[in-house]
C-alpha cells in the first residue's frame, strides 16, 4: 500500500502559489480533491439497424489526486469507452467529468494539455528514432524547442533507454517500444497519466519493468496513475480499484477493503463422488445460508476461517466412503470480489477463453 | 514534496512570455504544425532510398522515352525538343507522388493508432491537418527540385529566376495535390479503397496533363475532362514559368478555356482555390466530435 497516499492528496492539489501565470491557472489546480470525478456518465453508441450500443449506463467515478487507481473489468465492460471520455476524445451521450480540475465537455484542451495518455494499441512511428518520436511529440504538445530537448533526455532517462535514443523504433523490442511510449505520455508532466491495459501483450519479465516504472513515477512524483486492466494481480498492487460490467460500476474500494468486505474464505474440496460430497458437506456445515457448489473444480463453499473446516468436511467425507482426492482452503481474492458482485468469473467472462470447458479445470 | 518535478515542464504555457491567451494559444498551434512537417523531414531524411525511387520512373522517362521519341517528333510540332516539352510533366509526376502519400499516411496512422496519439494532443485538428498538408508539400517540393537539378540534362538554362518560378510553381501544385489527397483520405477508412481508387485514376489524370503530348490534338471530350484535371494546371504553370523566361523553348498547347489559353495568374488562381477550398472541406470532415 501507498503509506502517503491519504496525507499527501491535499499536498498536492495545492497549486505553485503564483508561479504559474497562465490563463489556466485561473481554474487550475485550485484543489479540487479528486483527480477525476464523473456523474452519470453515459455513453451509448449508435448501432445497426437503429439500435444502439450502451457502453456505459451512467458512471459514478472518483479518483484521488495522488493515488494508483485500477479499472477493473473484462473486455468489453467499457474501460477504454471511460477513458476516451476522460480525455476528451469522445463526447458523453449524458452526464459529466471533470478530470484534473477541468471539464471534458467544455475545456477539452485543457484536460488533454493536464492528462497524459498510454493507448492498449499505442503507436509510434517505427521510421523514426525514439528521439525523434519523443522530440516530436512534445513539439505537439506545445513545447519550446529546448524544453522538448530537455524532456526528451528526462523522460529517455527515467525509463532507461538513454542508450537506444539514437535506435530506429521498428529494431526496439515490444516492452522497450511500451516503455517509450510511456515516456512520450510523460513528456508534458500531466498531472494524470491513463493507461489503458498497459502490459497487455508483454511477456513477465517486460511487464514487471514497466510496473516498476509506473511505481517509481508515483513514488517520486506523486503522479495520479489511472490504470484499466483484465489482470487481477495489477489490480491487486494499486491503492485503490473499481470494477465495471456491463457499463455499470459495481464495486470501488481498497483491494484489502473490498476483499474483506467478502470476508469468507473459499474451500475447495476434489472428491471421488463430487455430486454425492456436496449433499454431505451441505449437512455437515449445517447452515441454511451457506452455498455449496459443485462444478468442474469440485465442490466448492465459503465459510469463515476455511481451513479450519477441512478437517471436519474430511472426516465426515470419509464417514459417507467418499475419498477426498484435493482439498483447499483461500482467502478472499479480487476474482471473488467480482464473481460476489456480477455471479461471474472475471476470466469466463472474456470472450477468448471457455468457460466450462471441462479441460480448462486447473 | 515532489509537486515542483511535477510542475516543472508545465512551465512553458505559462513562463514563456506575457503573451496574451490568443497569442499562446497560436503559438502552440504552430508549434503543432511544425511538428508535423519536422516528422515527414526527418522520414524524408531517414529513407534516402525512397526519395531515389520516387525520382526513378521520372528520370526513365525523361531520358527513354523523351530520348527515344525526341528523333521521331520534329521541334516544330511542339515549339520544343521532345525532352525540354516532358520535362514539366516529369516535374508533375515526381511532386505527385509524395503528395498523394500525404493522404495514405493519413489512413495507415489511423489504422496504426498513431492518428489517435495526434488527436490527444491539445491542439485544433485542423492545425493537425494544416501541419499534414505543409509537410506533404514541403517533401514533394524537395522531390521536384532535385529532379530540377536536371534542368540541364534537357537544354534548359539554370537560371535563378527560372528556378525560381519552377520552384514556386511546384509548391503550389504540391499543395493543391496534398490538399485533395486529404480531403480523400479523410472520407476513406480503407487504404485499399484508397490504392484502387489512385490506380484507377492516376494514369488518365497523367495522360491529361499535357505532360506527354499536346493536349489540343484531342478530342473535344478529353479536353474537356483536362479542363477539370489540377494536374493539367500544374503542367501548365511549369511550362508557362518557362515559356516566361525562355520564349525559344516555349512549348504549344496546354489547357485552353473556350479555345483561349487561360492566363498564368489565373491558372495559379485556380490551383490555390482548388487546394485552400479542398483543404477547408477536409478540416469540416475531420473536426466532426466522435
Amino acid at each position: 500500500m501507498q503509506p502517503h497516499a491519504g496525507a499527501g492528496a491535499p499536498a498536492q492539489a495545492a497549486p505553485p502559489p503564483a508561479a504559474r501565470t497562465s490563463p489556466d491557472s485561473a481554474h487550475g489546480a485550485t484543489g479540487p480533491a479528486y483527480a477525476v470525478s464523473t456523474r452519470g456518465l453515459v455513453k451509448t453508441y449508435p448501432g445497426p439497424d437503429g439500435t444502439a450500443t450502451h457502453a456505459l449506463r451512467g458512471l459514478d467515478l472518483d479518483v484521488h489526486r495522488g493515488e494508483t487507481f485500477a479499472f477493473l473489468g473484462p473486455n468489453g465492460a467499457g474501460k477504454s469507452t471511460t477513458i476516451a471520455l476522460l480525455c476528451a476524445l469522445a463526447r458523453p451521450t449524458s452526464g459529466r467529468a471533470t478530470v484534473a480540475g477541468a471539464d471534458v465537455l467544455t475545456e477539452p484542451d485543457l484536460v488533454r494539455r493536464r492528462v497524459g495518455m498510454l493507448f492498449q494499441h499505442s503507436a509510434l512511428d517505427p521510421d523514426l528514432t525514439a528521439e525523434q518520436n519523443l522530440h516530436i511529440h512534445a513539439r505537439l504538445y506545445g513545447l519550446s524547442r529546448r524544453d522538448a530537448r530537455r524532456r526528451t533526455t528526462e523522460t529517455l532517462d527515467a525509463v532507461d533507454l538513454v542508450d537506444r535514443r539514437r535506435a530506429l523504433v521498428r529494431t526496439l523490442s515490444g516492452g522497450m517500444r511500451r516503455r517509450l511510449e510511456l515516456a512520450r505520455g510523460l513528456l508534458h508532466a500531466p498531472e494524470i497519466l491513463f493507461l489503458d491495459e498497459p502490459t497487455t501483450g508483454l511477456d513477465p519479465h517486460a511487464r514487471a519493468q514497466v510496473w516498476q516504472h509506473l511505481r517509481a513515477l508515483r513514488d517520486r512524483q506523486g503522479s495520479t496513475l489511472f490504470v484499466t486492466t483484465h489482470y487481477l494481480e495489477e489490480a491487486e498492487n494499486c491503492d485503490r480499484l473499481a470494477i465495471i460490467d456491463g457499463g455499470r460500476l459495481v464495486a470501488q474500494g481498497a483491494p484489502a477493503a473490498l476483499k474483506a468486505a467478502i470476508g469468507d474464505d473459499r474451500v475447495v474440496l476434489r472428491t471421488s463422488d463430487d455430486a454425492t460430497a456436496r449433499r454431505v458437506v451441505r449437512e455437515a456445515t449445517a447452515s441454511p445460508d451457506t452455498a455449496v457448489t459443485a462444478d468442474a473444480e469440485g465442490v466448492w463453499l465459503r465459510v469463515p476461517d476455511g481451513s479450519a473446516w477441512i478437517p471436519r468436511l474430511c472426516a465426515a467425507l470419509a464417514g459417507h466412503g467418499i475419498a477426498v482426492l484435493a482439498a483447499s482452503a483461500a482467502p478472499p481474492t479480487l476474482d471473488d470480489v467480482f464473481f460476489h458482485h456480477t455471479g461471474r468469473s472475471i476470466n469466463a467472462a472474456r470472450p477468448d477463453r471457455t468457460p466450462d470447458a471441462p479441460g480448462s479445470a486447473p | 514534496m515532489t509537486t515542483p518535478a511535477l510542475r516543472a515542464p508545465a512551465a512553458p504555457d505559462g513562463t514563456d512570455g506575457p503573451g496574451s491567451a490568443p497569442a499562446d494559444r497560436l503559438r502552440r498551434e504552430l508549434r503543432a504544425v511544425h511538428a508535423l512537417v519536422h516528422r515527414d523531414l526527418l522520414r524524408l531524411a531517414a529513407q534516402p532510398a525512397h526519395a531515389a525511387l520516387v525520382l526513378f520512373q521520372p528520370v526513365l522517362y525523361l531520358f527513354i522515352l523523351g530520348g527515344g521519341l525526341a528523333a521521331l517528333i520534329p521541334d516544330s510540332s511542339l515549339g520544343t525538343g521532345y525532352q525540354a516539352y516532358l520535362f514539366p510533366g516529369m516535374l508533375m509526376m515526381t511532386v505527385q507522388a509524395p503528395a498523394i502519400m500525404v493522404g495514405v499516411r493519413l489512413i495507415t496512422d489511423r489504422q496504426s493508432g498513431y492518428l489517435r496519439e495526434l488527436l490527444m494532443a491539445p491542439v485544433s485538428r485542423p492545425a493537425l491537418l494544416l501541419g499534414s498538408c505543409a509537410g506533404g508539400t514541403l517533401v514533394a517540393t524537395v522531390q521536384g527540385a532535385l529532379l530540377l537539378c536536371l534542368a540541364g540534362a534537357v537544354g534548359l538554362p539554370y537560371d535563378p529566376v527560372l528556378i525560381a518560378l519552377l520552384l514556386g510553381g511546384m509548391v503550389l501544385a504540391s499543395f493543391t495535390i496534398t490538399a485533395l489527397s486529404l480531403a480523400l483520405a479523410v472520407s476513406l477508412n480503407r487504404p485499399e479503397v484508397f490504392h484502387m481508387l489512385l490506380g484507377l485514376v492516376m494514369m488518365p489524370l497523367m495522360f491529361l496533363s499535357g505532360g506527354f503530348f499536346p493536349l489540343h490534338n484531342l478530342p473535344g471530350w478529353a479536353r474537356a475532362l483536362a479542363g477539370a484535371n489540377p494536374l493539367a494546371y500544374g503542367v501548365d504553370l511549369l511550362r508557362g514559368c518557362i515559356a516566361l523566361r525562355v520564349p525559344d523553348e516555349a512549348a504549344v498547347g496546354g489547357i485552353d478555356w473556350f479555345g483561349r489559353q487561360p492566363p498564368l495568374v489565373l491558372e495559379a488562381g485556380v490551383l490555390l482555390a482548388t487546394g485552400a477550398a479542398a483543404l477547408l472541406w477536409a478540416a469540416h470532415r475531420f473536426s466532426r466530435p466522435e
